[in-house]
C-alpha cells in the first residue's frame, strides 16, 4: 500500500496537443483545484508535461514517486486520483492500464507493453518535465553538456564525438551528423549558422512537435552545442505555424535560456556566444528541404536550389549554415555526456542509436514511441502498437510519409534502419508510420499522396511540377474504373523520369509511393483496371451497391434516402436497387439500420 | 468597416514594418502580421508593405501567394480546418470533410454566404492521435464521425 502524504508528491499531466484536445487543460485544473482544496499545496505539485506518447489512452496523469500511471483521466477520476490515491494511498483502479491480452491491470508506465521495447533518448524529458520551467530540465542533467563542451573540450573534439557516435539526420536522409558538422567548420567564413529544422510537414509524422513541446531546452542545448563546434554566434529555429503550443513553449525557453546564460553572449563565463531566433514558417511543405528552408527564412518563396553547393559552404545569407532536424539535436547532449560508445552500442551497423516513429493509423496503441534501431516492424507495430484495430487484416505499412512506400506483411521482420528501408523502396524520413488494413486500397493510398505532392510542389522544375500532375491523372482515370493496362506501364515510366530529373528531395521521391505500391501489390492495379473492382471497397465509383435480401426488413428508409429514386420494394418486403441509375452515394448503406446494404 | 478603423490598422502595420525594417528577411513576418492585423492580404495592403518596406510588389506577391497559410480574400468568422493528413485519411477524414462541405452549402476552401465559416482541407495537424481531426479556430475536435458533425456546428451558429 502506498503511504502517501509523507513524501512530496509530484501529479504529472500529459499538456501534449494530443491529450489538450481530450481536455487535460481541464483534467489539469481540476488536479490544482482538488489539491488546493485538500490542503495539500505544500506536499502535492500539480505538473504540466509534455507529450507522454501514449496518445491512444489519452490524457495521461502519472503520479510520482509512487510510479503509478493513469490512462483516460476525465474530470471526475481526476478528483478521485487527488481523494482515492493522494490522500488515502488507494490506487485509482478504474483508470490503470488494462493489458486488453491477458486483462491484467499494469500501474508500472516501463511494464506496459507499448513501453517495454522503448529505448527513450531523444524523448528522455518527455513526460517527466514541466517544458517551461528551466529549473526542472536542469535538474535532469540539462545544459551539463554543453558545460562540459565549453569549459573541457576542443571544437574538432566536439566534431569527433558526434562522428564516433554515428549519429545520423533524423529529419530523413539519414546523412551522417559529425560529417555536416566538420564540412561546416571547415568552410571558410567568420559569420556561420545553424539552423533547426522543425518543418515537421510530412503528414503523420509529429515527432519533432512532441520534443519541442515536452523538452524544448534540449534542442536549444543541442543547437549552442553545435554553434560552438561550427564557430557559428546565431541560430535559427523554423518552426511551421501548425505548431501553436510548440511556438509558445519554445518562446518561453529562449527567454529563461538567455535569462540564465546559457544563450546569449559569454555563456557561462567563456568567449563562447551563441543565440537563438525564431522563424514561423507560412505553410509549405518543401520548406522541409534544407536550401528551401532558407530560402524562406530569407523572407522569399521557399523554392529549393541546385546542390551543390551545399548549405554547409554556401547557406543563409550566403554564409556556411549547418542544419540539423529537431530530433537530431535533442539527441546531441546525452551523447556528450555518456559518450560516443554508448550512443554507438545501440543500434545496427550503419544505423546508431534510436529512433523515434509516430505509431498512427489502423493500429491499437497510438502515439510516439522511441525504440532502438534495428528492431523490426513487426515488434513495432503488434507489440507496442498492440496490433491492427478491430481485429481486422494488416495490409501495410507506410513510413516516409509523401516520400516513402508502403511495405507489406512479407517483410514485417525486416530489421528497421536507414538502408533497409531504402532497399525496400521506403525510406526512414522524419519517423511517420502509418499502419493500414484490409480496408485501405492501395491505389487509393498512392492517389493520396501524390495528391499532396502534386499540392506541394513549389512548380521549379517541370518533372515534379508536370510530371506528377500526369500521373494523378492516370491514376483518378484508373480509381475511376477508366483505366488501361499501359496506363500502368506509362505511370511506371513517368515515375522513374520524375526521380531521376528532378531537383530536389521533394521530386526525386515523389513517385516512391506509387512505385512501392506497384511493386508489392500490382494486383490491386490490375483489378482496378482488368476487373474494374476496388477489393477494399473505397473507390467509389468501382462500388456495386446491393441489398442482402435475407437481412432487409422492408423498413424503406433506405428507399427514402436514395437521391435517385432507384430503391423499390413495399415497406415490410425486400428491397432491391436498381443499379442502373444508382449513383453509388452511398447513402442507403450509411442509412440501413440492419447491415442489409453491402458494397462490392 | 469604418474608414477611421483601417486607417489605424494601416498605421499599426507600419509601426511593425518600422520596427522590422532592417531585418534580414523581413518579408515574412511583415506578411504574417498583416494578415494577423486584416485577416487578409489584400492588393491594397500588399501594396501599402511593398511601398514601406522597399521590396518589389512582384517579390510581395510571390511570396504571398506561395505559401498556404496566406489568403487573398476575407475569410468567415470561425475557419474550419479538417486534417487530411495520412492518418486521418485512413480514418474517414474525408467523409467528415463531404459532411461539413454538405452541412454548411460550401465548397472546401471557400466561406459560406454569410461568412460566418470558412471551410479548409489542411496539412497534418499533428495529433493523429485523435484521428480524424478537425480544428474550429484553435479548438481541436478529435475521433470524429458524420453525425458529430451537425451538433458541432450548432455551438457556432448561435
Amino acid at each position: 500500500m502506498i503511504n502517501s502524504i509523507e513524501k512530496l508528491k509530484e501529479i504529472l499531466v500529459c499538456g501534449g496537443t494530443g491529450c489538450q484536445a481530450s481536455e487535460s487543460n481541464r483534467v489539469f485544473e481540476v488536479l490544482k483545484e482538488e489539491v488546493k482544496a485538500e490542503n495539500l499545496d505544500k506536499q502535492v505539485k500539480v505538473i504540466m508535461t509534455g507529450c507522454f506518447g501514449f496518445c491512444e489512452k489519452g490524457p495521461i496523469v502519472k503520479v510520482m514517486p509512487d510510479n503509478v500511471f493513469y490512462v483516460e483521466v476525465d474530470e471526475a477520476s481526476a478528483r478521485k486520483i487527488v481523494k482515492e490515491h493522494v490522500l488515502k494511498g488507494r490506487i485509482v483502479e478504474e483508470k490503470i492500464y488494462k493489458d486488453p491480452k491477458t486483462l491484467e491491470k499494469i500501474p508500472e508506465q516501463s511494464s506496459i507493453p507499448f513501453y517495454k521495447k522503448q529505448i527513450r533518448i531523444a524523448l528522455r524529458n518527455c513526460g517527466k518535465i514541466d517544458p517551461e520551467n528551466i529549473n526542472e530540465y536542469i535538474a535532469s542533467d540539462g545544459y551539463m553538456a554543453l558545460a562540459k563542451v565549453l569549459k573541457e573540450m576542443a571544437p574538432e573534439e566536439v566534431i569527433d564525438i558526434v562522428k564516433r557516435s554515428g549519429l545520423r539526420g533524423r529529419g530523413g536522409g539519414g546523412f551522417p551528423t559529425g560529417l555536416k558538422w566538420e564540412a561546416t567548420r571547415k568552410s571558410k567564413g567568420d559569420v556561420k549558422y545553424v539552423i533547426c529544422n522543425a518543418d515537421e510537414g510530412d503528414p503523420g509524422a509529429f515527432m519533432d512537435r512532441s520534443i519541442l513541446e515536452g523538452d524544448p531546452h534540449s534542442v536549444l542545448e543541442g543547437m549552442a552545442i553545435a554553434g560552438y563546434a561550427i564557430g557559428a554566434k546565431q541560430g535559427y529555429i523554423y518552426v511551421r505555424a501548425e505548431y501553436p503550443l510548440a511556438i509558445h513553449r519554445l518562446k518561453i525557453a529562449i527567454s529563461q535560456a538567455r535569462q540564465r546564460g546559457f544563450l546569449g553572449e559569454n555563456i557561462l563565463g567563456t568567449d563562447f556566444s551563441f543565440d537563438v531566433d525564431l522563424k514561423i514558417g507560412a505553410g509549405a511543405f518543401i520548406c522541409g528541404e534544407e536550401t528551401a528552408l532558407i530560402n524562406s527564412i530569407e523572407g522569399g518563396r521557399g523554392e529549393p536550389t541546385v546542390k551543390p553547393p551545399y548549405p554547409a559552404q554556401v547557406g543563409l545569407w550566403k554564409k556556411p549554415t549547418n542544419i540539423n532536424n529537431v530530433e537530431t539535436f535533442a539527441n546531441i547532449p546525452p551523447i556528450i555526456l555518456n559518450g560516443p560508445d554508448w550512443f554507438s552500442s545501440i543500434g545496427t551497423e550503419k544505423s546508431k542509436g534510436t529512433k523515434v516513429f509516430a505509431l498512427a493509423g489502423k493500429v491499437n496503441n497510438v502515439g510516439l514511441v522511441e525504440v532502438p534501431m534495428g528492431i523490426t516492424l513487426r515488434e513495432i507495430i503488434y507489440d507496442l502498437g498492440g496490433g491492427i484495430k478491430g481485429g481486422k487484416k494488416f495490409k501495410a505499412v507506410q513510413t516516409g510519409g509523401p516520400s516513402g512506400g508502403c511495405i507489406p506483411y512479407e517483410y514485417l521482420d525486416t530489421p528497421i534502419d536507414y538502408d533497409n528501408l531504402n532497399a525496400l523502396g521506403s525510406m526512414m524520413g522524419s519517423g511517420g508510420m502509418i499502419v493500414m488494413d484490409e480496408n485501405d486500397c492501395m491505389v487509393n493510398i498512392a492517389k493520396f499522396y501524390l495528391e499532396f505532392s502534386c499540392d506541394e510542389s513549389c512548380g521549379r522544375c517541370t518533372a515534379c511540377r508536370i510530371g506528377n500532375k500526369r500521373m494523378l491523372e492516370i491514376l483518378n482515370k484508373i480509381t475511376e474504373g477508366k483505366g488501361e493496362m499501359e496506363d500502368l506501364e506509362t505511370l511506371r515510366e513517368l515515375a522513374e523520369t520524375i526521380k531521376d530529373s528532378s531537383l530536389c528531395g521533394l521530386g526525386q521521391t515523389s513517385p516512391n509511393p506509387v512505385l512501392s505500391t506497384m511493386k508489392f501489390f500490382y494486383d490491386e492495379y490490375v483489378a482496378h483496371v482488368k476487373d474494374k473492382t476496388c477489393p477494399a471497397g473505397v473507390c467509389t465509383a468501382l462500388l456495386k451497391y446491393y441489398i442482402i435480401p435475407e437481412k432487409c426488413v422492408g423498413c424503406t428508409a433506405c428507399a427514402k434516402v436514395c437521391p435517385v429514386n432507384v430503391i423499390h420494394g413495399e415497406p415490410r418486403k425486400v428491397h432491391v436497387i436498381d443499379r442502373e441509375g444508382c449513383i453509388k452515394c452511398g447513402e442507403c448503406f450509411r442509412t440501413c439500420r440492419f447491415g442489409a446494404i453491402t458494397r462490392k | 468597416m469604418c474608414y477611421c478603423d483601417e486607417q489605424s490598422k494601416f498605421e499599426e502595420l507600419r509601426k511593425f514594418i518600422q520596427e522590422k525594417r532592417n531585418d534580414k528577411g523581413a518579408l515574412m513576418p511583415v506578411l504574417q502580421k498583416a494578415q494577423e492585423i486584416f485577416g487578409c492580404l489584400s492588393y491594397d495592403i500588399q501594396e501599402f508593405i511593398s511601398k514601406e518596406l522597399k521590396v518589389p510588389m512582384a517579390e510581395v506577391y510571390g511570396v504571398s501567394t506561395f505559401y498556404s497559410q496566406f489568403t487573398l480574400e476575407p475569410k468567415g468568422e470561425h475557419i474550419i480546418r479538417v486534417c487530411l493528413g495520412t492518418a486521418c485519411y485512413v480514418k474517414g477524414a474525408q467523409a467528415i470533410l463531404d459532411r461539413l462541405s454538405k452541412e454548411l452549402n460550401v465548397e472546401v476552401g471557400k466561406t459560406t454566404q454569410d461568412g460566418k465559416f470558412t471551410l479548409e482541407a489542411t496539412r497534418c495537424l499533428g495529433a493523429c492521435g485523435l484521428a480524424p481531426v478537425m480544428m474550429i479556430g484553435e479548438k481541436v475536435y478529435g475521433r470524429l464521425i458524420p453525425d458529430d458533425i451537425p451538433n458541432i456546428l450548432k455551438e457556432y451558429q448561435k
